[in-house]
């Protein structure tokens, strides 16, 4: 399935590519580079300098901070998020792929539209309601409103990987008499492992890196996250640049955990974002 | 399939339902039993309905009324005075003018770069590999921790400026609005890049080779075949991106919150952050839920367009009715 078979090395695109490559990783690079810094080292030798200590100080500043309990809470919030996704997205992927009924070609089409419909723009009635339901200034609070923004998207990618069931299949367990509940569990469910799998990483990084909802439902230090965290350290300490990104690396390391270890899921659970 | 609109509790088990809804294309094969019906989606819709869709209603209604957004003191019904403020703020004017750059910017850059570093990436060459690995570091960063790590790298006093006085002048990027939109449509394309590469190398790798043999066999170079065949074979996707770009820009708002909180002089207020100004900096929830219901009116419109140009609702599966 070569694309290109020209002989020819591609040089205007690999070198824009490599250039690229730079604006990518020099920043990186700058990042890690000033997390591993004094503050005073950093201070006297400027953004550019190369590395010349290797100190974990910064680090410690920022969970003495409290940047240890943010990133506690970043983590219940991301796995009450999952939890929520898990129980209700995989029944509804199965019911749009295989159900015949009307009714949920219109759930179909609702959820379609409300992938265009940020949480961004609701945050205001959202507020009202988590307010009045008494759950302002809670984790609960923020996972709630969390779980339901990934559900259209979610069930998009799982839809995607549900119908690569062969159609066979169906017809051999149900000519086993197998119901909806018994092909759902024996057959839909293990067949869609990928798909299971991609919906749990978009949402656990959705809940992981979401950052207005908790902004605007909680108020207090007991319940921030690690991005709003990021956000207020930024407020308070914006001239203490080595803390500021050793927080910034702290909130990366447990994506970059999972991307080791899943990359295939995230990356096809980000390539979903965009549809195709 | 329109008389089946009555015909939802029909028992799906039954093969008399399948055959008149005109199922038996598959003849001789054997009747389908166990499809799943309505009440499989219930849970996820109300779920769904309570968290999303009870927020517009409530929108509508506080856009009415005059509320502070403390719990002790419920909203106000004040009439439409919140929607006639609406066509006399000149703060809108200018955050839709703010909020049009912006999209205009990302689409500028964001496709163009997509599309350069996904039919490049499509190679299969090894190294190309690692390269796209590389590239997709930003995707593993919230919005808030790129814009820190931004923030700090432009910082005037203690970041790049302060070191390459010749490249960033004064340094005082934020401080002038085009400088700051600039400044934030980078960041946006710098965060949001892997994912247009992973889109265009997906569907550069859709181009069929056969396009290609062809063309060199007519001997266009590499640059015919690029603007003859690869450009017009990428429009669908295109339109896709373009949209998913402008919808997208929603999210630039962590990056205005976090590294310019509108400023300078609201210059980088795109209409999410004035909404959000008005509701958590006046306190002024009423009037924010007015540009909340004009915000997804707008998205609202984007979406259709969307469904329309993709076919997304095309949700058959190709397995299905062979």
């Amino acid at each position: 399935m070569a694309t290109r078979t020209l002989a020819r090395p591609n040089w205007i695109g690999g070198s824009f590519a490599v250039a690229w490559l730079l604006i990518i990783l020099l920043p990186v690079y700058l990042m890690v580079r000033a997390a591993l810094e004094s503050r005073a080292a950093y201070t006297s030798g400027g953004p550019l300098a190369p590395p010349t200590e290797f100190t974990l100080e910064n680090f410690g500043l920022s969970f003495e901070l409290g940047f240890g309990h943010y990133l506690l809470n970043a983590a219940i919030i991301t796995v009450g998020t999952v939890a929520i996704v898990l129980v209700l997205v995989p029944p509804l992927a199965y019911a749009i792929v295989r159900s015949r009924s009307r009714g949920v070609k219109t759930v179909f089409r609702l959820l379609l539209i409300g992938l265009a419909i940020p949480a961004q723009v609701v945050v205001i009635p959202l507020y009202y309601l988590i307010n009045s339901i008494g759950l302002y200034d809670s984790l609960l609070g923020v996972i709630l409103p969390t779980a339901a923004f990934v559900i259209p998207l979610t069930t998009l990618i799982l839809t995607g990987s549900m119908r690569e069931i062969n159609n066979e299949l169906y017809e051999a367990i149900s000519m086993d008499g197998a119901g909806p509940i018994r092909t759902f569990f024996t057959l839909v469910v293990p067949l869609s492992r990928g798909g299971i799998a991609t919906i749990i990483v978009y949402s656990a990084l959705n809940a992981w890196n979401g950052f207005l909802l908790p902004l605007i439902l909680t108020r207090s230090p007991e319940v921030m996250v690690a991005t709003v965290g990021l956000s207020s350290f930024r407020q308070q300490y914006s001239v203490n640049i080595p803390g500021l990104m050793s927080a910034v690396i702290l909130t990366i390391i447990p994506i970059f955990v999972v991307y080791l270890f899943a990359r295939r899921s995230l990356v096809a659970g980000l390539m979903g974002v965009g549809g195709k | 399939m329109s008389r089946v609109v009555t015909r939802e509790h029909v028992q799906t088990r039954s093969a008399a339902s399948f055959e008149e809804r005109g199922d038996i294309r598959r003849t001789g094969g054997p009747r389908l039993t166990g499809r799943p019906g309505f009440l499989w989606s219930v849970p996820a819709v109300l779920y769904f309905s309570v968290f999303a869709l009870l927020p517009l209603v409530f929108a509508v209604y506080l856009s009415f009324t005059k509320y502070n957004g403390i719990r002790v003191a419920p909203p106000v019904f004040v009439g439409t005075a919140n929607w006639e403020r609406l066509f006399s703020d000149p703060g809108i004017a200018q955050s839709i003018g703010v909020t049009l750059a912006l999209v205009v910017l990302a689409v500028v850059t964001q496709i163009p770069l997509g599309v350069l570093t996904g039919v490049w990436a499509a190679g299969r060459q090894r190294w190309r590999a690692v390269v796209v690995a590389l590239y997709f570091i930003p995707l593993l960063m919230s919005t808030a921790a790129v814009s820190v790590l931004w923030g700090s790298l432009l910082d005037p006093n203690f970041g790049l400026p302060a070191a390459l006085p010749w490249l960033f002048g004064d340094g005082n990027l934020l401080g002038r609005q085009w400088s700051a939109i600039a400044v934030i449509v980078f960041i946006y394309l710098w965060g949001a890049s892997p994912l247009y590469t992973l889109i265009f190398q997906g569907a550069a790798r859709g181009i069929p080779a056969v396009l290609y043999q062809a063309a060199q066999i007519d001997g266009a170079g590499r640059a015919r075949q690029f603007f003859s065949i690869t450009l017009p074979q990428l429009r669908n996707t295109i339109v896709t991106t373009t949209i998913l770009i402008v919808v997208g820009t929603f999210t630039a708002f962590d990056i205005i919150l976090i590294l310019t909180r509108g400023g300078p002089s609201n210059g980088t207020a795109i209409l999410p952050f004035y909404m959000y100004q008005q509701a958590f900096i006046s306190f002024d929830l009423g009037y924010g839920s007015v540009i909340a219901l004009v915000l997804v009116v707008l998205c609202a419109i984007v979406s259709l367009v969307m469904v329309r140009l993709t076919g997304y609702d095309k949700m058959d599966s190709s397995q299905e009715g062979i």
